[in-house]
């Protein structure tokens, strides 16, 4: 089972592309707000998560998850065994 | 703090908008001439972003139709069919239109963003999940949150993507939908249709398929992707507007289900709307007798989109799709040069749509055209030629 670092640091190398502005990644970044990215972007991101640990994290929880360690959270809940 | 606070940046951005040229997402036309003309600031300009598939607007038969129907009914419904009746109008156009579509049942609703918002929202519910392709259009990511569905989004036009979300979600424990659009409103691509049928028949879903754009448009009767695909039995729902080749307001959903009919008392957005006006509803029927009888639209509109798509090709603007289709959207290097781009083409003489993030997929700016059966093939060489002067001239624009 992937610690809480090894996630983030998943997490971290996948936010890459749509951190334009190169924003220093902590656990309790806002995804949206502190890197100023846009809705869709946010969604595209949440694909690439998807795909990475093969688990579906659907739009409806995605209100709930604002920063990096909400999300470390969601995919922990969805990777199957962890 | 302010409610409206949070709106700051966005007034922000409008400014540098505003400080460039005109307002390009408030464009004021004066007079409406035809259905590619318009006065804008006391010039006649080409209309090439109007998504009047048709050009039925200005049909004298339509038009006739509405002013009956408006001295013979009145202005409007003044409430919703559940509550306060249906008008003979509605029955008689429902009917039209399941004929025209070939369904069984067929529900009227008062403007396209309904029709989706009724259909998702009233087909799918809290133990339900619905599939959404990316690039859907808002209504369809709105009647997805309204549905209270589980929502899953794969990759845009990727059956293979949707396939693997499948497998993944084979916990699903209530009814699975699948939302397509035919063709999309940004680039003015179609569904590959054929391969997210073989899908279905692999994993086993419902599908619905929004037509706005591509009713009028594709297939040999003018019924959209899944007529021209030769897929219609597969699309178990249809949904489509009234405001773009029908050429009034409101919107419709088809289908041959049995429980179809629930929707009526399911559909919020059918419910507690008013019901389209009688002059509308009497323009949409006339329409539907139009384009069943005069194929010529469609296929003038399908040289005018090949005409313009070769044209921009050869110009060298970057399209953002491949083959030719009614929407014509060229991608554009940052949102400052699409907003002076735009401005610069209506002081040529030309109105284009402006879409940029996060309206439009992959974060790009576009300038947009929509193409209609109504333009001349001088229209379309005009549109060309003021392309070429105004885009070529930046030609950062093109850089990305």
């Amino acid at each position: 089972m992937a610690t809480d670092d090894e996630i983030f640091a998943k997490l971290c190398r996948l936010i890459q592309p749509f951190n334009t502005a190169d924003v220093k990644l902590e656990k309790n970044t806002d995804i949206a707000a502190d890197l100023n990215i846009d809705s869709v972007s946010v969604m595209d991101f949440v694909m690439e998560v998807e795909d990475e640990f093969d688990i579906d994290i659907p739009l409806n929880i995605l209100g709930e998850t604002r920063t990096l360690s909400d999300l470390i959270d969601v995919v922990k809940a969805r990777v199957k065994g962890a | 703090m302010d409610i409206l606070e949070k709106y700051r940046p966005l007034v922000e951005r409008h400014k540098k908008m505003l400080e460039l040229g005109q307002n390009a997402v408030g464009l004021r036309m004066d007079d409406v001439y035809s259905p590619t003309r318009a006065r804008i600031d006391g010039k006649e300009i080409i209309l090439a972003g109007t998504n009047n598939y048709m050009a039925i607007t200005f049909d004298p038969a339509c038009i006739k139709a509405g002013q009956k129907a408006l001295e013979d009914y009145g202005t409007g419904t003044t409430g919703s069919r559940i509550a306060n009746g249906s008008y003979a109008l509605h029955l008689d156009l429902e009917k039209s239109l399941a004929g025209f579509l070939n369904r069984k049942h067929s529900i009227v609703f008062s403007t396209g963003y309904q029709a989706n918002l009724g259909s998702i929202a009233g087909l799918a519910g809290p133990r339900d999940t619905v599939y959404l392709d990316a690039d859907s259009h808002s209504s369809i990511y709105d009647a997805c949150a309204l549905s209270g569905a589980r929502l899953i989004r794969f990759k845009h036009n990727n059956a293979d993507d949707l396939a693997k979300r499948l497998r993944r979600s084979s916990e699903d424990e209530g009814g699975r939908l699948v939302v397509l659009e035919g063709i999309y409103s940004m680039f003015g691509d179609r569904a590959p249709l054929r391969e997210f049928v073989d899908v279905k028949h692999e994993y086993g879903f419902e599908l619905l398929v929004d037509e706005a754009h591509s009713t009028g448009v594709l297939g040999a009767n003018g019924r959209g992707l899944a007529d021209e695909a030769g897929l219609e039995s597969d699309v178990d729902f249809v949904v489509g507007t009234f405001s773009k080749s029908f050429g009034a307001i409101g919107g419709f959903a088809a289908s041959d289900h049995e429980l179809f009919e629930m929707l009526r008392f399911a559909a919020r957005a059918y419910m507690f709307s008013a019901s389209p006006s009688p002059a509308t509803i009497a323009t949409v029927k006339e329409a539907i007798k139009q384009l069943e009888s005069r194929p010529e639209l469609r296929q003038k509109l399908r040289h005018n989109s090949e005409r313009l798509h070769h044209g921009f090709k050869s110009l060298g603007l970057e399209l953002c799709c491949d083959v030719p289709s009614p929407i014509i959207a060229v991608r554009i290097a940052d949102e400052p040069t699409a907003v002076v781009l735009w401005n610069r083409l209506l002081e040529a003489g030309v109105y284009v749509n402006i879409a940029l993030p996060p309206g439009t997929p992959n974060g790009v700016c576009l300038l947009r055209c929509s193409v209609s059966a109504g333009h001349s093939e001088q229209d379309i060489d005009k549109i060309i030629a003021l392309f070429e002067t105004v885009v070529l001239s930046l030609p950062e624009a093109l850089q990305d």
